[in-house]
Protein backbone atom coordinates (compact mmCIF):
# COMPACT_ATOMS: atom_id res chain seq x y z
CA UNK A 1 0.00 0.00 0.00
CA UNK A 2 2.74 2.74 0.89
CA UNK A 3 4.91 1.39 -1.99
CA UNK A 4 1.81 1.86 -4.04
CA UNK A 5 1.54 5.35 -2.98
CA UNK A 6 5.26 5.98 -2.94
CA UNK A 7 5.05 5.27 -6.91
CA UNK A 8 2.29 7.25 -7.63
CA UNK A 9 3.51 10.36 -5.77
CA UNK A 10 6.63 10.13 -7.51
CA UNK A 11 5.11 9.31 -11.23
CA UNK A 12 3.27 12.95 -10.39
CA UNK A 13 5.99 14.14 -9.69
CA UNK A 14 8.29 13.43 -12.35
CA UNK A 15 5.73 13.54 -15.04
CA UNK A 16 2.80 16.13 -14.03
CA UNK A 17 5.16 18.26 -12.03
CA UNK A 18 2.18 21.12 -12.32
CA UNK A 19 0.11 19.14 -10.34
CA UNK A 20 2.01 19.48 -6.74
CA UNK A 21 1.76 23.30 -7.38
CA UNK A 22 -1.09 23.73 -4.89
CA UNK A 23 1.06 21.85 -2.19
CA UNK A 24 4.17 23.42 -2.82
CA UNK A 25 2.82 26.94 -3.01
CA UNK A 26 2.43 27.79 0.42
CA UNK A 27 6.46 27.52 1.07
CA UNK A 28 7.34 29.93 -1.65
CA UNK A 29 7.54 33.33 -0.69
CA UNK A 30 7.54 36.74 -2.21
CA UNK A 31 5.72 35.24 -5.73
CA UNK A 32 8.97 32.67 -6.21
CA UNK A 33 7.63 29.58 -8.72
CA UNK A 34 6.78 26.43 -6.60
CA UNK A 35 8.00 23.86 -9.21
CA UNK A 36 11.68 23.09 -10.54
CA UNK A 37 11.58 23.59 -14.52
CA UNK A 38 15.05 25.03 -14.88
CA UNK A 39 15.76 21.35 -16.45
CA UNK A 40 13.34 18.49 -16.42
CA UNK A 41 12.55 15.75 -13.21
CA UNK A 42 12.67 13.18 -14.96
CA UNK A 43 15.93 13.63 -16.91
CA UNK A 44 17.34 14.52 -13.45
CA UNK A 45 15.48 11.61 -12.26
CA UNK A 46 17.18 9.20 -14.79
CA UNK A 47 20.93 10.54 -14.66
CA UNK A 48 20.67 10.56 -11.22
CA UNK A 49 19.60 6.72 -11.00
CA UNK A 50 22.50 5.99 -13.27
CA UNK A 51 25.09 7.66 -11.45
CA UNK A 52 23.80 5.89 -8.51
CA UNK A 53 23.61 2.10 -10.67
CA UNK A 54 27.33 3.21 -12.02
CA UNK A 55 29.23 3.86 -8.78
CA UNK A 56 27.11 0.52 -6.97
CA UNK A 57 27.91 -1.68 -9.57
CA UNK A 58 31.94 -0.75 -9.56
CA UNK A 59 31.80 -1.05 -5.97
CA UNK A 60 30.08 -4.58 -5.64
CA UNK A 61 32.23 -5.81 -8.11
CA UNK A 62 35.57 -4.50 -6.42
CA UNK A 63 33.91 -5.44 -2.59
CA UNK A 64 32.76 -9.08 -4.03
CA UNK A 65 36.42 -9.80 -5.66
CA UNK A 66 37.78 -8.63 -2.12
CA UNK A 67 36.01 -10.72 -0.59
CA UNK A 68 36.39 -13.76 -3.01
CA UNK A 69 40.16 -13.08 -2.72
CA UNK A 70 40.53 -12.88 0.88
CA UNK A 71 38.41 -16.10 1.49
CA UNK A 72 40.49 -18.30 -0.52
CA UNK A 73 43.81 -19.60 1.39
CA UNK A 74 46.14 -17.67 -0.47
CA UNK A 75 44.67 -14.36 0.15
CA UNK A 76 43.59 -15.21 3.62
CA UNK A 77 46.50 -12.47 4.94
CA UNK A 78 45.12 -9.72 3.04
CA UNK A 79 42.04 -9.82 4.76
CA UNK A 80 43.07 -6.99 7.17
CA UNK A 81 44.02 -4.78 4.89
CA UNK A 82 41.29 -5.25 2.78
CA UNK A 83 39.02 -4.53 5.88
CA UNK A 84 41.21 -1.55 5.97
CA UNK A 85 40.46 -0.16 2.46
CA UNK A 86 37.11 -0.41 2.63
CA UNK A 87 36.17 0.84 6.10
CA UNK A 88 38.38 3.96 5.00
CA UNK A 89 36.03 4.01 1.91
CA UNK A 90 33.10 4.70 4.46
CA UNK A 91 34.34 6.55 6.89
CA UNK A 92 35.96 9.26 4.72
CA UNK A 93 33.09 11.92 4.19
CA UNK A 94 31.60 11.69 0.78
CA UNK A 95 32.14 15.65 0.83
CA UNK A 96 35.52 15.56 1.81
CA UNK A 97 36.25 13.40 -1.28
CA UNK A 98 34.68 15.32 -3.82
CA UNK A 99 36.55 18.48 -2.22
CA UNK A 100 39.72 16.01 -2.86
CA UNK A 101 38.55 14.44 -6.12
CA UNK A 102 37.60 17.71 -7.71
CA UNK A 103 41.62 18.90 -8.08
CA UNK A 104 42.74 15.76 -10.19
CA UNK A 105 39.06 14.52 -11.64
CA UNK A 106 37.28 17.76 -12.73
CA UNK A 107 33.78 19.08 -12.01
CA UNK A 108 30.71 17.06 -12.38
CA UNK A 109 30.32 13.21 -12.73
CA UNK A 110 33.42 11.50 -11.99
CA UNK A 111 34.72 12.87 -8.70
CA UNK A 112 31.09 12.02 -7.67
CA UNK A 113 31.08 8.35 -9.13
CA UNK A 114 34.05 8.18 -6.95
CA UNK A 115 33.06 9.33 -4.01
CA UNK A 116 30.13 6.68 -4.07
CA UNK A 117 32.53 4.19 -5.55
CA UNK A 118 34.38 4.67 -2.15
CA UNK A 119 31.29 5.39 0.18
CA UNK A 120 29.28 1.81 -1.07
CA UNK A 121 31.71 -0.32 -0.76
CA UNK A 122 32.10 -1.59 3.13
CA UNK A 123 28.25 -2.69 3.25
CA UNK A 124 28.91 -5.12 0.07
CA UNK A 125 32.49 -6.35 0.79
CA UNK A 126 30.90 -7.10 4.90
CA UNK A 127 28.35 -8.87 3.72
CA UNK A 128 29.64 -11.16 1.01
CA UNK A 129 32.46 -11.88 3.41
CA UNK A 130 30.27 -12.89 6.05
CA UNK A 131 28.32 -15.42 3.55
CA UNK A 132 31.43 -16.30 1.71
CA UNK A 133 33.12 -17.15 5.31
CA UNK A 134 29.59 -18.74 6.45
CA UNK A 135 29.56 -21.81 4.37
CA UNK A 136 28.00 -24.90 6.11
CA UNK A 137 31.08 -26.86 6.65
CA UNK A 138 29.33 -30.18 5.46
CA UNK A 139 28.58 -28.18 2.28
CA UNK A 140 31.90 -27.32 1.86
CA UNK A 141 33.81 -30.63 2.48
CA UNK A 142 30.90 -32.50 -0.06
CA UNK A 143 32.02 -30.18 -2.73
CA UNK A 144 35.72 -30.76 -2.25
CA UNK A 145 35.05 -34.50 -1.37
CA UNK A 146 33.23 -35.20 -4.85
CA UNK A 147 35.97 -33.61 -7.03
CA UNK A 148 34.65 -30.11 -7.66
CA UNK A 149 37.69 -27.94 -8.78
CA UNK A 150 38.60 -24.66 -6.59
CA UNK A 151 37.19 -22.43 -8.90
CA UNK A 152 34.35 -24.94 -9.76
CA UNK A 153 32.91 -24.74 -6.24
CA UNK A 154 33.21 -20.76 -5.99
CA UNK A 155 31.01 -20.54 -9.33
CA UNK A 156 29.05 -23.32 -8.23
CA UNK A 157 28.66 -23.43 -4.37
CA UNK A 158 29.71 -20.94 -2.37
CA UNK A 159 28.33 -17.82 -4.70
CA UNK A 160 24.98 -18.68 -5.20
CA UNK A 161 25.05 -19.59 -1.81
CA UNK A 162 26.01 -16.25 -0.95
CA UNK A 163 24.32 -14.68 -3.20
CA UNK A 164 21.08 -13.58 -1.08
CA UNK A 165 23.72 -11.83 1.61
CA UNK A 166 25.27 -10.36 -0.79
CA UNK A 167 22.41 -8.86 -2.53
CA UNK A 168 21.31 -7.28 0.83
CA UNK A 169 24.69 -5.53 1.04
CA UNK A 170 23.85 -4.07 -2.67
CA UNK A 171 20.41 -2.88 -1.77
CA UNK A 172 22.20 -1.31 1.35
CA UNK A 173 24.83 0.27 -0.25
CA UNK A 174 22.24 1.21 -3.59
CA UNK A 175 19.96 3.12 -0.82
CA UNK A 176 22.73 5.14 0.99
CA UNK A 177 24.15 5.81 -2.90
CA UNK A 178 20.58 6.88 -4.19
CA UNK A 179 20.80 9.24 -1.03
CA UNK A 180 24.27 10.43 -0.97
CA UNK A 181 24.52 10.86 -5.32
CA UNK A 182 22.24 14.58 -4.28
CA UNK A 183 25.62 16.26 -2.75
CA UNK A 184 27.30 15.71 -6.73
CA UNK A 185 25.17 18.99 -7.50
CA UNK A 186 28.04 20.61 -5.77
CA UNK A 187 30.60 19.89 -8.02
CA UNK A 188 28.28 20.29 -10.76
CA UNK A 189 26.84 16.41 -11.56
CA UNK A 190 23.68 16.13 -12.61
CA UNK A 191 21.47 14.68 -9.86
CA UNK A 192 18.35 15.71 -7.87
CA UNK A 193 20.39 17.54 -5.71
CA UNK A 194 20.53 20.19 -8.12
CA UNK A 195 17.01 21.03 -7.39
CA UNK A 196 17.72 21.00 -3.90
CA UNK A 197 20.43 23.10 -4.02
CA UNK A 198 18.62 25.66 -6.25
CA UNK A 199 16.23 25.96 -3.24
CA UNK A 200 18.94 26.86 -0.75
CA UNK A 201 20.48 29.04 -3.19
CA UNK A 202 17.39 30.91 -3.82
CA UNK A 203 15.86 30.29 -0.17
CA UNK A 204 13.12 28.51 -1.70
CA UNK A 205 11.54 25.71 0.25
CA UNK A 206 9.66 23.99 -2.27
CA UNK A 207 12.17 23.01 -4.43
CA UNK A 208 14.15 21.89 -1.36
CA UNK A 209 11.19 19.52 -0.59
CA UNK A 210 10.90 18.82 -4.08
CA UNK A 211 14.14 16.96 -4.46
CA UNK A 212 14.06 15.45 -0.79
CA UNK A 213 10.74 13.56 -1.27
CA UNK A 214 12.00 12.36 -5.06
CA UNK A 215 15.36 11.37 -3.18
CA UNK A 216 13.67 9.76 -0.54
CA UNK A 217 10.76 8.00 -2.25
CA UNK A 218 12.62 6.74 -5.07
CA UNK A 219 15.01 5.09 -2.55
CA UNK A 220 11.83 2.99 -0.35
CA UNK A 221 11.23 2.03 -4.19
CA UNK A 222 14.37 0.84 -5.01
CA UNK A 223 15.05 -0.73 -1.17
CA UNK A 224 11.74 -2.63 -2.24
CA UNK A 225 12.46 -3.73 -5.48
CA UNK A 226 15.76 -5.02 -4.47
CA UNK A 227 14.50 -6.91 -1.44
CA UNK A 228 12.07 -8.79 -4.26
CA UNK A 229 15.36 -9.63 -6.15
CA UNK A 230 16.85 -11.18 -2.65
CA UNK A 231 14.18 -13.30 -2.09
CA UNK A 232 13.99 -14.58 -5.86
CA UNK A 233 17.41 -16.06 -5.02
CA UNK A 234 17.17 -17.47 -2.11
CA UNK A 235 18.57 -21.33 -1.84
CA UNK A 236 15.92 -22.38 0.08
CA UNK A 237 13.42 -20.96 -2.10
CA UNK A 238 10.36 -18.95 -1.08
CA UNK A 239 8.35 -21.85 -0.66
CA UNK A 240 10.84 -23.87 0.29
CA UNK A 241 10.05 -26.94 -2.65
CA UNK A 242 10.79 -24.92 -5.95
CA UNK A 243 13.48 -26.05 -8.13
CA UNK B 1 40.55 -53.19 -4.72
CA UNK B 2 42.16 -50.71 -2.31
CA UNK B 3 45.85 -51.14 -0.97
CA UNK B 4 46.79 -48.95 1.88
CA UNK B 5 50.45 -49.31 2.81
CA UNK B 6 52.80 -48.35 5.77
CA UNK B 7 50.28 -45.06 5.63
CA UNK B 8 50.86 -42.41 8.38
CA UNK B 9 50.05 -39.10 9.11
CA UNK B 10 51.23 -36.77 11.67
CA UNK B 11 49.70 -33.15 12.72
CA UNK B 12 52.12 -31.47 14.16
CA UNK B 13 53.69 -33.67 17.27
CA UNK B 14 50.67 -35.71 17.20
CA UNK B 15 50.32 -38.93 15.45
CA UNK B 16 46.97 -39.66 13.88
CA UNK B 17 47.28 -42.63 11.47
CA UNK B 18 50.59 -44.73 12.57
CA UNK B 19 51.91 -47.12 9.90
CA UNK B 20 48.89 -49.16 8.56
CA UNK B 21 48.31 -51.66 6.10
CA UNK B 22 44.93 -52.72 4.96
CA UNK B 23 44.03 -54.34 1.55
CA UNK B 24 40.31 -54.54 1.19
CA UNK B 25 39.14 -56.49 -2.05
CA UNK B 26 36.45 -55.30 -4.78
CA UNK B 27 32.67 -55.40 -3.64
CA UNK B 28 33.90 -55.72 0.32
CA UNK B 29 32.72 -53.52 2.54
CA UNK B 30 34.87 -52.88 5.41
CA UNK B 31 33.39 -50.94 8.72
CA UNK B 32 36.25 -49.19 10.52
CA UNK B 33 35.57 -49.04 14.01
CA UNK B 34 37.78 -46.91 17.05
CA UNK B 35 36.42 -44.65 19.84
CA UNK B 36 37.47 -40.21 19.15
CA UNK B 37 40.53 -40.30 18.22
CA UNK B 38 41.36 -43.13 16.76
CA UNK B 39 42.55 -41.64 13.72
CA UNK B 40 39.87 -43.65 11.79
CA UNK B 41 38.32 -40.52 9.58
CA UNK B 42 41.76 -39.05 8.93
CA UNK B 43 42.22 -42.64 7.46
CA UNK B 44 39.52 -42.47 5.32
CA UNK B 45 40.18 -38.93 4.37
CA UNK B 46 43.58 -39.73 2.99
CA UNK B 47 41.68 -42.40 0.83
CA UNK B 48 40.04 -39.54 -1.31
CA UNK B 49 43.38 -36.93 -0.38
CA UNK B 50 41.06 -34.91 1.62
CA UNK B 51 44.38 -35.28 3.79
CA UNK B 52 47.34 -35.72 2.54
CA UNK B 53 49.65 -38.26 3.70
CA UNK B 54 52.90 -38.41 5.58
CA UNK B 55 54.11 -41.14 4.21
CA UNK B 56 53.02 -44.00 2.56
CA UNK B 57 50.50 -44.37 -0.21
CA UNK B 58 47.19 -45.68 -1.19
CA UNK B 59 46.38 -47.82 -4.46
CA UNK B 60 43.61 -47.88 -5.99
CA UNK B 61 43.29 -50.98 -8.64
CA UNK B 62 46.96 -51.04 -8.63
CA UNK B 63 47.70 -47.37 -9.66
CA UNK B 64 49.12 -45.26 -6.73
CA UNK B 65 46.88 -42.29 -5.94
CA UNK B 66 49.00 -39.55 -4.87
CA UNK B 67 49.92 -39.21 -8.72
CA UNK B 68 46.49 -38.18 -9.64
CA UNK B 69 45.33 -34.29 -9.34
CA UNK B 70 43.20 -34.89 -6.53
CA UNK B 71 39.63 -33.49 -7.67
CA UNK B 72 40.38 -35.84 -10.88
CA UNK B 73 40.62 -39.04 -7.72
CA UNK B 74 37.80 -37.69 -5.55
CA UNK B 75 35.27 -37.87 -8.71
CA UNK B 76 36.29 -41.40 -8.93
CA UNK B 77 34.97 -41.97 -5.26
CA UNK B 78 32.11 -41.72 -3.54
CA UNK B 79 32.34 -39.88 0.11
CA UNK B 80 28.92 -39.52 2.22
CA UNK B 81 29.13 -38.06 5.42
CA UNK B 82 26.76 -37.31 8.85
CA UNK B 83 24.43 -34.42 7.92
CA UNK B 84 24.81 -35.42 4.29
CA UNK B 85 26.75 -31.88 2.76
CA UNK B 86 23.48 -31.45 0.14
CA UNK B 87 23.99 -28.71 -1.86
CA UNK B 88 20.62 -26.61 -0.28
CA UNK B 89 20.57 -24.76 -3.21
CA UNK B 90 20.12 -27.49 -6.19
CA UNK B 91 17.18 -29.74 -6.39
CA UNK B 92 16.99 -33.57 -5.25
CA UNK B 93 18.46 -34.47 -9.18
CA UNK B 94 21.13 -31.62 -9.46
CA UNK B 95 22.50 -32.90 -6.20
CA UNK B 96 22.62 -36.37 -6.81
CA UNK B 97 23.92 -35.60 -10.69
CA UNK B 98 26.85 -33.28 -9.63
CA UNK B 99 29.09 -36.19 -10.17
CA UNK B 100 28.30 -37.26 -13.48
CA UNK B 101 27.84 -33.57 -14.64
CA UNK B 102 31.35 -32.55 -13.29
CA UNK B 103 32.72 -35.66 -15.02
CA UNK B 104 30.37 -34.67 -18.70
CA UNK B 105 27.99 -37.37 -19.53
CA UNK B 106 25.18 -36.77 -21.68
CA UNK B 107 21.88 -35.20 -19.96
CA UNK B 108 19.60 -38.02 -21.12
CA UNK B 109 22.43 -40.49 -19.31
CA UNK B 110 22.02 -38.45 -16.36
CA UNK B 111 18.30 -38.09 -15.91
CA UNK B 112 18.30 -42.27 -16.56
CA UNK B 113 21.12 -42.28 -13.81
CA UNK B 114 18.79 -39.99 -11.07
CA UNK B 115 15.69 -42.00 -11.25
CA UNK B 116 17.07 -45.15 -11.54
CA UNK B 117 19.41 -44.23 -8.03
CA UNK B 118 15.79 -42.51 -6.74
CA UNK B 119 13.94 -46.20 -7.55
CA UNK B 120 17.02 -48.28 -5.81
CA UNK B 121 16.38 -46.04 -2.62
CA UNK B 122 12.63 -46.34 -2.59
CA UNK B 123 12.06 -42.66 -3.33
CA UNK B 124 9.76 -42.56 -6.13
CA UNK B 125 11.60 -40.29 -8.47
CA UNK B 126 8.43 -37.96 -9.98
CA UNK B 127 7.79 -37.01 -6.29
CA UNK B 128 11.27 -36.34 -5.09
CA UNK B 129 13.33 -35.41 -8.02
CA UNK B 130 12.45 -31.32 -8.17
CA UNK B 131 12.53 -30.62 -4.31
CA UNK B 132 15.01 -28.93 -2.71
CA UNK B 133 17.35 -30.43 0.30
CA UNK B 134 14.99 -28.85 2.81
CA UNK B 135 12.10 -30.19 1.58
CA UNK B 136 12.95 -34.07 2.78
CA UNK B 137 13.10 -35.85 5.98
CA UNK B 138 16.42 -36.82 7.44
CA UNK B 139 16.17 -39.76 6.72
CA UNK B 140 15.62 -39.32 2.78
CA UNK B 141 18.47 -36.46 2.61
CA UNK B 142 20.58 -38.97 4.05
CA UNK B 143 19.27 -41.58 1.22
CA UNK B 144 19.69 -38.80 -1.14
CA UNK B 145 23.55 -38.39 0.30
CA UNK B 146 24.25 -42.05 -0.29
CA UNK B 147 22.67 -42.20 -3.74
CA UNK B 148 24.64 -39.07 -4.55
CA UNK B 149 27.72 -40.19 -3.43
CA UNK B 150 27.29 -43.81 -5.79
CA UNK B 151 25.81 -41.43 -8.61
CA UNK B 152 29.44 -42.01 -11.13
CA UNK B 153 29.41 -45.61 -10.22
CA UNK B 154 32.47 -45.18 -8.10
CA UNK B 155 35.39 -47.52 -7.47
CA UNK B 156 35.31 -46.56 -3.95
CA UNK B 157 32.81 -45.32 -1.70
CA UNK B 158 33.67 -43.70 1.35
CA UNK B 159 31.61 -43.27 4.31
CA UNK B 160 32.08 -41.16 7.56
CA UNK B 161 29.45 -41.89 10.17
CA UNK B 162 26.86 -41.73 7.37
CA UNK B 163 23.84 -42.35 9.99
CA UNK B 164 24.88 -40.42 12.97
CA UNK B 165 22.48 -37.89 12.85
CA UNK B 166 19.31 -40.45 12.57
CA UNK B 167 16.87 -41.50 14.92
CA UNK B 168 17.53 -45.40 15.70
CA UNK B 169 14.19 -46.61 13.59
CA UNK B 170 15.33 -44.80 10.83
CA UNK B 171 19.36 -46.05 10.94
CA UNK B 172 18.65 -49.74 11.17
CA UNK B 173 15.89 -48.84 8.17
CA UNK B 174 19.06 -46.64 6.44
CA UNK B 175 21.59 -49.53 7.36
CA UNK B 176 19.24 -52.46 5.51
CA UNK B 177 18.76 -50.68 2.83
CA UNK B 178 23.01 -49.87 2.22
CA UNK B 179 23.59 -53.41 3.16
CA UNK B 180 21.34 -54.61 -0.06
CA UNK B 181 22.19 -51.39 -2.47
CA UNK B 182 26.08 -52.37 -1.70
CA UNK B 183 25.31 -56.29 -2.47
CA UNK B 184 23.72 -55.27 -5.49
CA UNK B 185 26.06 -52.63 -6.70
CA UNK B 186 29.25 -54.46 -5.59
CA UNK B 187 30.65 -51.22 -4.39
CA UNK B 188 34.05 -51.54 -2.58
CA UNK B 189 32.70 -49.64 1.07
CA UNK B 190 35.16 -48.11 3.78
CA UNK B 191 32.86 -47.07 6.79
CA UNK B 192 33.86 -45.62 9.48
CA UNK B 193 31.58 -45.79 12.70
CA UNK B 194 32.00 -45.51 16.04
CA UNK B 195 29.13 -47.59 16.78
CA UNK B 196 30.30 -51.34 17.04
CA UNK B 197 26.47 -52.61 16.40
CA UNK B 198 26.45 -50.92 13.54
CA UNK B 199 30.10 -52.45 12.12
CA UNK B 200 28.88 -55.69 12.81
CA UNK B 201 25.40 -55.34 10.90
CA UNK B 202 27.70 -53.60 8.01
CA UNK B 203 31.05 -54.83 7.70
CA UNK B 204 31.76 -58.01 5.94
CA UNK B 205 35.64 -57.29 7.95
CA UNK B 206 35.54 -54.91 10.80
CA UNK B 207 38.99 -52.74 10.98
CA UNK B 208 39.68 -51.68 14.71
CA UNK B 209 41.81 -48.50 15.59
CA UNK B 210 43.33 -47.86 18.77
CA UNK B 211 45.54 -44.69 18.86
CA UNK B 212 45.70 -44.31 15.42
CA UNK B 213 47.20 -47.76 15.04
CA UNK B 214 45.14 -50.97 12.85
CA UNK B 215 44.92 -53.32 15.91
CA UNK B 216 42.78 -56.05 14.35
CA UNK B 217 41.39 -56.82 10.95
CA UNK B 218 39.15 -59.56 10.96
CA UNK B 219 35.39 -61.03 9.90
CA UNK B 220 32.98 -59.83 12.98
CA UNK B 221 32.62 -63.41 14.51
CA UNK B 222 36.46 -63.14 14.74
CA UNK B 223 36.44 -59.56 16.43
CA UNK B 224 33.69 -61.13 19.04
CA UNK B 225 35.56 -64.46 19.70
CA UNK B 226 39.07 -63.78 19.52
CA UNK B 227 39.33 -59.73 20.07
CA UNK B 228 42.96 -58.95 19.49
CA UNK B 229 43.89 -57.02 22.24
CA UNK B 230 41.88 -55.88 25.56
CA UNK B 231 41.26 -52.32 23.75
CA UNK B 232 39.00 -54.76 20.91
CA UNK B 233 37.00 -56.72 23.91
CA UNK B 234 35.99 -53.75 25.47
CA UNK B 235 35.07 -52.00 22.56
CA UNK B 236 33.01 -55.51 21.41
CA UNK B 237 31.02 -55.03 24.91
CA UNK B 238 31.76 -57.56 27.25
CA UNK B 239 28.57 -58.15 28.47
CA UNK B 240 26.99 -57.46 24.81
CA UNK B 241 28.85 -60.27 23.20
CA UNK B 242 27.17 -63.59 22.98
CA UNK B 243 24.05 -61.48 21.98
CA UNK B 244 25.95 -59.83 19.42
CA UNK B 245 27.88 -63.01 18.16
CA UNK B 246 23.80 -64.63 18.11
CA UNK B 247 23.20 -61.51 15.92
CA UNK B 248 25.77 -62.32 12.58
CA UNK B 249 23.68 -65.98 12.39
CA UNK B 250 20.57 -65.98 10.61
CA UNK B 251 18.46 -69.02 12.83
CA UNK B 252 17.93 -71.20 9.83
CA UNK B 253 22.11 -72.23 10.35
CA UNK B 254 20.40 -73.48 13.82
CA UNK B 255 17.65 -75.63 12.84
CA UNK B 256 17.34 -79.29 13.25
CA UNK B 257 14.61 -81.50 12.70
CA UNK B 258 11.73 -82.04 15.48
CA UNK B 259 8.52 -80.17 16.76
CA UNK B 260 8.04 -77.53 19.20
CA UNK B 261 5.43 -75.60 21.03
CA UNK B 262 4.04 -72.23 19.53
CA UNK B 263 3.71 -69.80 16.83
CA UNK B 264 6.17 -70.45 14.41
CA UNK B 265 9.00 -67.81 13.92
CA UNK B 266 10.44 -66.33 10.47
CA UNK B 267 14.11 -68.50 9.49
CA UNK B 268 15.29 -65.00 8.24
CA UNK B 269 15.46 -63.61 11.75
CA UNK B 270 18.72 -63.86 13.82
CA UNK B 271 19.29 -66.49 16.07
CA UNK B 272 19.71 -63.25 18.68
CA UNK B 273 15.90 -62.32 17.55
CA UNK B 274 15.12 -66.22 18.09
CA UNK B 275 16.62 -66.09 21.61
CA UNK B 276 15.29 -63.08 22.56
CA UNK B 277 11.59 -65.29 21.48
CA UNK B 278 12.48 -68.12 23.40
CA UNK B 279 12.94 -65.97 26.74
CA UNK B 280 9.95 -63.44 25.92
CA UNK B 281 7.87 -66.63 25.22
CA UNK B 282 9.83 -69.05 28.11
CA UNK B 283 9.57 -71.59 25.21
CA UNK B 284 12.81 -73.89 25.44
CA UNK B 285 12.44 -74.73 21.82
CA UNK B 286 10.62 -72.35 18.88
CA UNK B 287 9.37 -74.23 15.40
CA UNK B 288 10.77 -72.72 12.27
CA UNK B 289 8.25 -71.64 9.28
CA UNK B 290 8.77 -74.02 6.83
CA UNK B 291 9.71 -76.89 9.11
CA UNK B 292 12.10 -77.78 11.55
CA UNK B 293 12.52 -76.23 15.02
CA UNK B 294 15.56 -74.41 16.67
CA UNK B 295 16.47 -75.22 20.73
CA UNK B 296 17.77 -72.79 23.47
CA UNK B 297 20.40 -75.13 24.32
CA UNK B 298 21.66 -75.03 20.71
CA UNK B 299 20.83 -70.76 21.14
CA UNK B 300 22.93 -71.28 24.23
CA UNK B 301 25.60 -73.05 23.31
CA UNK B 302 26.33 -71.11 20.01
CA UNK B 303 26.45 -67.73 22.06
CA UNK B 304 29.52 -69.15 23.84
CA UNK B 305 31.26 -68.76 20.43
CA UNK B 306 31.28 -72.21 19.76
CA UNK B 307 31.17 -73.72 16.73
Amino acid sequence: MIRLLAGAAVLVMLLRPEWMEPLLAPLTRNGAPAIYTQSSLLGLTLLHLALVAAATLASALVAVALAVLVTRRAGAEFRPLARTITQVGQTLPPVAVLALAVPMLGFGTWPTLLALFLYGMLPIFENALTALSGLPPPVAEAARAMGYTPRQRLLKIELPLALPVILAGVRLSAVIALSTAAIGSTVAARTLGEVIIAGLVTNNPAFVVQGGLLVGLIAILLSDALTVLERRVSPYGSSGTRA
Amino acid sequence: MIEIRNLSRRFGPVTAVDDVSLTIAKGEMVALVGTSGSGKTTLLRMINRLVEPTSGAVLLNGQDTAGLPAHLLRRRIGYAIQGHGLFPHYSVARNIAAVPELLGWPAAQIRERVDELLTLFGMPPADFRDRRPAALSGGQQQRVGVARALAARPEVLLMDEPFGALDPVTRAQAQADLRRIQRQLGTTTILVTHDMEEALALGDRIAVMDRGRLVQCADPATILTRPATDFVARLTGRSDRPFRLLGLLPVADLVEPGEAEGAPVDPELSAREALAECLWSGRSALPLAGGGRVTLDRLTERARGAE
